[in-house]
């Protein structure tokens, strides 16, 4: 009924009344009752909470105190603190955690008037890119259940490709908001590090996670960065910068070349010869479009870039390795029913609570962060993350946007790369370097493969560059149709 | 024969002379209101548990925040010993798991801490005056508790200190003694408090002390140390590390070889016993916080601290010698402490007597009293113009100096001023010479006895007059009075 319309146009029928967020909360529910469990999108879902957040939506448009987004239905990632609902992480971990409070991102979608219907499924703890490791199972990608949805953000991105949906939430610690967006055939952005506070993210990898928006187009996602941005004195790491309008540039009139003179950079290391051939074409006819759109390319190099893989591989797992020691059974969390003395309680608790990819991961990050193997993993890793924001730094001297496929390759089917953690980890070879640098990319359709799966292209931006990448991925959706491709799913009611 | 380079006797072995070297890790805790990562208050003894925030119990999700007060504690620090105060300095995870420790790391400085270098002087029994010199002082949390009774079996976590801001301030190993040692945990201790930056407290272990000791034969280099925790007193410092050099050099002397572990004193038993070994020692896994960014500390910063710096005690020591006149060991012990310093100035400002007889007072009769009432200065009942008013009656003649102790006991124990007190008990002192000759012929004719002894060449018998004649006047009269009345009277 109502899943088809973007948040930006559900909010604009909210606000006029046109539409009760009540009608559209239980519109929602129902369709999420519906194809939710194929999917596997969600881990908890909270219809009780979702109504009262949406009578109390409507309450607020009635009495004109309401928030940019009243009434507009939201999901979250399952790695982001949501106050008195449980927040799993897909992990048994932390299966009946729930928090006391929310995450500054919970919280400023709360204030913008969003109505949360429940958590998405995700890798565990973030750590995977094909939904996979989820202690509650995979999720499927709405395009052919059969194929991986990408993660580590997967049952959000599920949720908003399947349409049950408008927009939800996702972390990007190694492209895991911007490479599942691409294999689910939707717009994912991660921001500057530090735009969005990481207070009430479950960290895995503190300098690199960052909290962003997953919707059908860029200029919901601006609507939603809108909700999410801004300083938090709660984070250390967040940036006190003036409030920004992220959406501001996409309001502005259309003209026949709204890009006219933007200069796209394209790095040759993102155009080798490892990419699927669909995506490639898929890749350069979006760069057609662009050119017709008034833009024009010009070559740049990121060497360092090729070690973003081995250098991410060194510092997430370093980091992650410190930060899930807080799991130990004593305070909260899962705890072994039964162990002899303090080591095998936190031996049982661990090896029960932790799947497999996070234990190697743990093990990854003790390992470089040892004695001894300090220097030629960890601070060596740090030394090239370095070259990699030189690497970016000549090249913005040289275009204002980069540009190239958010993953080399479309869906892969579940269970085919669970073997082979390498080949997992090289689907991320395009995004992770965003993460090293922290500057700002968004993910969006622009194609599908004849086997009907979907194919991302990344619009990477220098630091704080959200509101030109997002206007220049606007830009293109207004030109294009690829945003409004909606899988044909089975049960469709 | 048994040589030592120091004259303590608990370093006598054997064979050429052995040196003892020490260094010391202290941990004082910083007086602020609120935790160095959390806005949780640090206030002691509260019910386990409910002094902790979600970041303190390290729920998923939340995050340090550094509470600056920490940071200015440390520059003050910093400033007060000469350090140098780093422009920049970097917070790192110390990894480990252990119940008490939420997080399973401690936030921490490590390869660059906000304090490199300075020094403390201290005065060494032996060596006389010296400069301990500092390696480093860095900003830390501090763990929970871990409490083993009352729980079946089972340990209980309280979590009230887990997040309270430490200061940890390591030496070089300049220490050649148990006693220089206590000197310069004094001294630090003595310096912490007097910048107002931790209350001391050692029973609520507000500053702790390890203590890594190490012999070695005259000339030879370093040996192997022995790391010593729980010298919560400086008494049980002492006893500890004496026990621990007797230990060594026993060990080596009997062709053992000392190896490197941290040991814990038992004050039960005044024995060191070894906790852990160097084979167990953990690989802490440090590296920098990335939830903390560099801490930046700006030139305009230290300049406001230094501003509010307190004059302190090395300097205060040479003044009380310049301006008042005070030999060094009279200044030195009245610039122990902030409030013993502050003490003696205000009762010198009060007025009327000698800086040098407040000094007499307070490092006798005032610090005795202190110590049979355990109790700190600030606590004292005789606050200083009382005392000062009770030395202008001893100047101006009015009471005797032994008078005056009596009267000092009835204002401590709070029967008012000295004035009132000399008034209602009648000790106004008795000059009058008449009155005192009288007392005297009265003391001659009732003790012909001993008068004949004095004349007799026993010059001891003219004191026994002195105290009866003093008696008689139930110690009213003017002791100088009495001698030269006597002397006249029995020299005639």
């Amino acid at each position: 009924m109502h899943s088809h319309d973007t948040l930006a146009g559900l909010a604009a029928r909210l606000a006029a009344r046109e539409l009760s967020a009540v009608e559209l909360a239980q519109d929602t529910l129902s369709r999420i009752a519906t194809l939710g469990p194929a999917l596997n999108a969600f881990v908890t879902l909270d219809a009780e909470g979702a109504l009262a957040q949406a009578r109390a939506a409507d309450d607020a448009i009635a009495r004109g105190t309401a928030g940019p987004l009243a009434g507009v239905p939201i999901a979250h990632k399952d790695v982001l603190m949501t106050a008195g609902l449980r927040t799993t992480c897909g992990s048994r971990m932390l299966g009946n955690f729930v928090a006391p409070y929310d995450a500054h991102v919970v919280e400023g979608l709360r204030r913008a008037g969003t109505v949360l219907v429940g958590k998405t499924n995700m890798d565990e703890f973030a750590m995977g890119s094909s939904n996979e490791t989820s202690h509650f199972g995979p999720v499927k990608n709405p395009w052919n259940p059969a194929y991986v949805p990408g993660g580590s953000s997967g049952g959000s991105a599920a949720a908003v490709a399947a349409r049950l949906v408008p927009g939800a939430t996702g972390t990007d610690t190694g492209g895991s908001i911007r490479q599942p967006a691409s294999l689910s055939g939707i717009c994912g952005l991660k921001p500057t590090y530090g735009v969005a506070s990481r207070y009430g993210l479950v960290a895995f990898a503190s300098s690199l996670d960052t909290p962003g928006p997953f919707a059908r187009t860029a200029e919901d996602c601006a609507l939603m960065l809108n909700a999410m941005a801004g300083h938090d004195p709660r984070d250390s790491t967040s940036l006190d910068r003036p409030v920004e309008d992220y959406a501001r540039a996409l309001r502005a009139g259309a003209s026949a070349r709204p890009l006219e003179g933007l200069r796209i950079g394209l790095p040759r290391e993102y155009f080798g010869a490892g990419n699927d051939p669909e995506v490639a074409a898929a890749i350069d006819a979006a760069l057609a479009e662009f050119a017709k759109l008034g833009a024009r390319t010009v070559e740049v190099a990121l060497p360092a870039v090729k070690l973003s893989v081995p250098v991410y591989y060194v510092i997430a797992p370093a980091e992650a390795s410190s930060n899930l020691s807080r799991f130990d059974g004593v305070r909260y969390g899962h705890r072994a029913a039964r162990y002899d003395d303090l080591t095998d309680m936190y031996c049982r608790t661990r090896a029960e609570g932790f799947g497999a990819e996070v234990k190697r991961r743990i093990l990854v990050g003790t390992y470089v962060l040892s004695h001894g193997y300090y220097d030629a993993y960890y601070l060596k890793a740090q030394k090239v993350r370095r070259l990699i924001a030189n690497d970016f730094a000549r090249a913005w001297r040289e275009c204002d946007v980069i540009m190239g496929p958010t993953a080399p390759a479309p869906a892969f089917r579940l269970g085919d790369k669970t073997d082979d953690p390498v080949q997992m980890y090289l689907n991320d070879i395009f995004t992770i370097a965003a993460n090293l640098t922290g500057a700002p990319a968004i993910s969006i359709p622009c194609g599908l493969t004849k086997g009907g799966l979907p194919i991302g292209l990344q619009v990477q931006g220098d630091y704080f560059a959200e509101g030109l990448i997002l206007n220049v991925a606007h830009r293109f959706q207004q030109a294009t149709d690829w945003h409004d491709r909606a899988p044909a799913l089975g049960s469709e009611p | 024969m048994a040589q030592t380079s120091t004259t303590n006797p608990a370093y006598r072995g054997s064979g050429p002379s052995w040196e003892v070297v020490i260094g010391l890790e202290t941990h004082a805790q910083l007086s602020t209101a609120s935790k160095i990562f959390s806005g949780a208050p640090t206030a002691f003894g509260a019910a386990p548990n409910t002094q902790a925030s979600a970041v303190d119990i390290a729920l998923p999700g939340v995050l340090p925040v550094l509470n600056r007060g920490a940071v200015e504690r440390a520059i003050r620090f910093g400033l007060a010993v000469g350090g140098n105060v780093a422009a920049k300095s970097v917070f790192a995870r110390k990894n480990y798991f252990y119940p008490d420790l939420p997080k399973g790391y401690q936030i921490s400085q490590y390869e660059i801490p906000v304090v490199q270098g300075g020094g403390v002087d201290i005065v060494s029994p032996t060596r006389g005056a010296i400069r301990v010199r500092l390696t480093r002082a860095h900003l830390e949390e501090d763990a929970g508790k871990s409490l083993h009774e009352d729980y079946h079996g089972m340990s209980g976590i309280d979590l009230n200190r887990a997040g309270t801001p430490l200061l940890e301030i390591v030496t070089e190993p300049d220490l050649r003694s148990s006693d220089e040692a206590v000197a310069y945990a004094k001294a630090l201790h003595g310096l912490v408090r007097w910048i107002g930056i931790c209350d001391g407290n050692m029973q609520e272990g507000s500053f702790r002390c390890d203590a890594n000791v190490s012999v070695r034969r005259a000339g030879e280099p370093l040996g192997t140390r022995c790391e010593i925790k729980n010298l919560n007193s400086f008494r049980f410092m002492q006893q500890a590390i004496d026990y621990e050099v007797r230990r060594q050099i026993a060990l080596v002397e009997e062709g053992g070889t000392v190896v490197q572990e941290t040991r814990l004193y038992d004050p039960d038993r005044d024995e060191t016993r070894s906790m852990r070994s160097k084979e167990d020692a953990q690989d802490y896994r440090y590296f920098p916080d990335p939830d903390l960014p560099p801490l930046a500390i700006s030139g305009e910063w230290i300049a406001r601290v230094k501003a509010g710096m307190p004059e302190l005690p090395e300097a205060m020591r040479a003044r009380f010698g310049t301006a008042y006149g005070l030999p060094d060991h009279d200044a030195a012990m009245l610039t122990a402490s902030r409030e013993t310093a502050s003490y003696f100035e205000e009762a010198v400002r009060a007025g009327g007597v000698e800086p040098k007889t407040v000094a007499n007072w307070m490092l006798g009769e005032v610090s005795a009293a202190l110590n049979r009432a355990e109790i700190d200065i600030a606590a004292a009942p005789v606050k200083p113009p009382a005392l000062a008013g009770l030395l202008a009656r001893i100047a101006d003649g009015t009471i005797s100096g032994k008078i005056a102790k009596d009267v000092f006991d009835a204002m401590w124990a709070g029967e008012g001023d000295a004035d009132a007190i000399i008034a209602k008990k009648g000790l106004e002192q008795i000059s009058d010479e008449g009155a005192i000759e009288k007392l005297v012929d009265g003391v001659l004719a009732a003790n012909a006895s001993i008068v004949a002894e004095f004349r007799a060449g026993k010059e001891k018998a003219f004191n026994s007059l002195v105290g009866k004649a003093m008696a008689a006047s139930k110690g009213k009269a003017n002791p100088a009075q009495v001698n030269a009345i006597l002397k006249r009277k029995l020299g005639g």
